[in-house]
């Protein structure tokens, strides 16, 4: 009887779907890729995603355990973090760099800033580019043990041979009994997992579609003014290596650092799109998918302020 | 407490109450860009204490000379010839300082450190006390990019001094070791490291710094520049104006 009487300030009627529940559907979406990995790469996978992610929950709340804040381990976020940054590793890294990478990410990247909502670019991107930059060769160390995986190119990763000009087996990209990291080699994992958000409505084609096309154009357009064909079959190849798909359904559509408007959606994906193809082609490594987002993560203030919609009643011609 | 303007009173406010990268987050240029080892901080900061130094000796002598109009353009004529003669004496007798910090021995000429204590303190006090204040900044700058340094080159490549501290892991002949963190002798690192020391000290300052500060009156004077927001203010020199 009490609670009828409750009186609170609005809103007042609430949807079911609240931040923790959205990160449990985006864990669930990543299941499929991170059980593809560990099939693929064998148990090591497993227990760098499972030390990745205890790292990234842990700190959370020790963080916010010694500053006396609010401990919001249970929200999930933590976890996707983790899962993210483990997703992007190579199998066969040193166990402690998962750990660093995500105390990094969630100690520097999110709590520093304010904690979730507050951080100004993607934590797991962020501190994989840590990990990057700091151990160049770990992190690109592709060399495994793993039996399922078709030897096509020796070493390298198909992207990497890719730019090297080699050809590679796009079928196998698209399967991803390939080299790579743990998550991004199936495309058809990650895609499974990007129809399920759809459908649950947690992400929308906006910024993934923009972001795919405008690299696809970009792509498409360098080989014809290369070679003066249209070229399919670098496209796909490049549509499914390295990790687009990942970066493009999972990364870029995180709601902290996705511009809020429509229209500023939008032009963030057709950015990340040109960036990504910038980097792949002309960049040094073969790889540009996270250097990108959180690139593009740093523009989306201004994205905003650009795209802000008028307010009912303001502008209209100017005398 | 030492008294005002007396050399013991300056170094200390140089070193640690007004303490130019902490503190006062004045020369940030140098402190970011040559502190990829605490050799260079050293080298940097010292270079940058004798320029203090003489440049605030000059300038305090010649505070009622200089016209009130130029007195920029002859603070930095006079800062740039110690800066010459400091660069010649390092080409000579440190080529390997000289270098390592390149270009950033020349833009000591506009380092903000050098002409804030010309504008806020030489040109307003006696030459005795400003050639110690000029010592004390500097020393303070020498000990925090020392700090900043050391800090970076352990952390990115096990090093303290150039002597390899940590030894290195070499993964292709099994050998367990420290894997140095590329990322704290690039441009980042600077700056996480100068954001992490610079916290650390403010949790140490601090509590002194809520006992001296009366919110209900922001215009008197608590005596710590830490937790003062006069804006107007020019720190504790400015008083003597």
């Amino acid at each position: 009887m009490n609670e009828k009487f409750h009186v609170s300030s609005n809103p007042h009627v609430r949807d079911k779907m609240t931040t923790s529940r959205i990160m449990q559907m985006v864990v669930l979406a990543l299941l499929p890729a991170s059980i593809f990995g560990i099939y693929n790469f064998g148990l090591r996978a497993l227990l760098v995603i499972l030390i990745s992610v205890a790292a990234s929950v842990g700190s959370e709340f020790v963080y916010e355990y010694f500053m006396h804040k609010k401990i919001t381990v249970k929200d999930f976020s933590a976890v996707v973090t983790g899962l993210l940054l483990a997703l992007n590793m190579p199998p066969q890294i040193p166990l402690w760099m998962p750990a660093l990478g995500s105390i990094f990410a969630i100690i520097v990247v999110k709590q520093l800033f304010g904690g979730l909502g507050q951080n100004f670019m993607n934590p797991a991107l962020a501190g994989r580019c840590f990990l990057l930059i700091s151990f160049t060769g770990p992190m690109t160390n592709f060399a495994t043990t793993g039996k399922n995986i078709v030897d096509t190119v020796s070493g390298a990763t198909p992207l990497a041979a890719l730019k090297a000009g080699e050809a590679v087996d796009v079928s196998s990209m698209f399967l991803g009994n390939i080299k790579g990291t743990i998550g991004e080699t199936s495309v058809i994992a990650l895609l499974i997992g990007a129809v399920f958000l759809l459908a649950m409505k947690v992400i929308d084609l906006r910024v993934p579609l923009t972001y795919i096309g405008s690299f696809s154009i970009f792509i498409l357009l360098y080989k014809l003014v290369g070679s003066h064909t249209l070229d399919w079959q670098f496209l796909l190849a490049h549509l499914c290596g390295g990790g687009l798909m990942l970066g493009a359904w999972f990364m870029a559509t995180d709601y902290v650092t996705t511009p809020i408007t429509k229209k500023g959606q939008l032009v963030y994906g057709c950015v990340l799109g040109i960036l990504t193809a910038i980097f792949r082609l002309f960049g040094g490594s073969a790889e540009g998918v996270s250097y990108a987002i959180i690139f593009s993560n740093l523009l989306v203030p201004l994205i905003e302020r650009v795209t802000l919609p008028t307010a009912f009643g303001k502008g209209g011609k100017k005398k | 407490m030492a008294k005002t303007n007396s050399p013991v009173e300056r170094l200390q406010n140089g070193i640690i109450k007004e303490n130019p990268t902490f503190v006062l987050m004045l020369g940030m240029c140098p402190t970011l860009a040559v502190t990829t080892s605490a050799t260079n901080g050293i080298g940097m900061g010292l270079t940058t204490t004798v320029i203090l130094a003489a440049s605030n000796m000059m300038i305090s002598m010649l505070r009622k000379i200089i016209p009130d109009k130029v007195r920029m353009p002859a603070f930095i004529v006079i800062v740039a010839s110690f800066v010459t003669i400091v660069q010649f004496l390092l080409e000579a007798f440190i080529p390997s300082l000289y270098a390592a910090l390149g270009i950033y021995i020349p833009l000591i000429v506009v380092n903000c450190i050098i002409l804030g204590r010309a504008e806020a303190y030489a040109s307003k006090n006696p030459v005795i006390p400003s050639i110690f204040d000029g010592i004390g900044m500097g020393l303070g700058f020498t000990l925090s990019i020392t700090c900043i340094g050391a800090v970076r080159e352990l952390l990115g490549a096990g090093q303290l001094f150039g002597k390899q501290l940590l030894p290195l892991a070499d993964s292709a002949q099994g050998i367990m070791g420290y894997e140095p963190i590329t990322i704290f002798v690039l441009a980042p690192g600077a700056f996480f490291v100068l954001a992490m020391l610079s916290a650390l000290q403010n949790k140490f300052k601090l509590g002194a710094a809520k006992r001296g500060i009366d919110p209900s009156n922001p215009d008197k004077c608590s005596g710590s520049c830490v937790s003062c927001h006069n804006s107007m203010c020019s720190g504790k020199g400015g008083e003597k104006a």
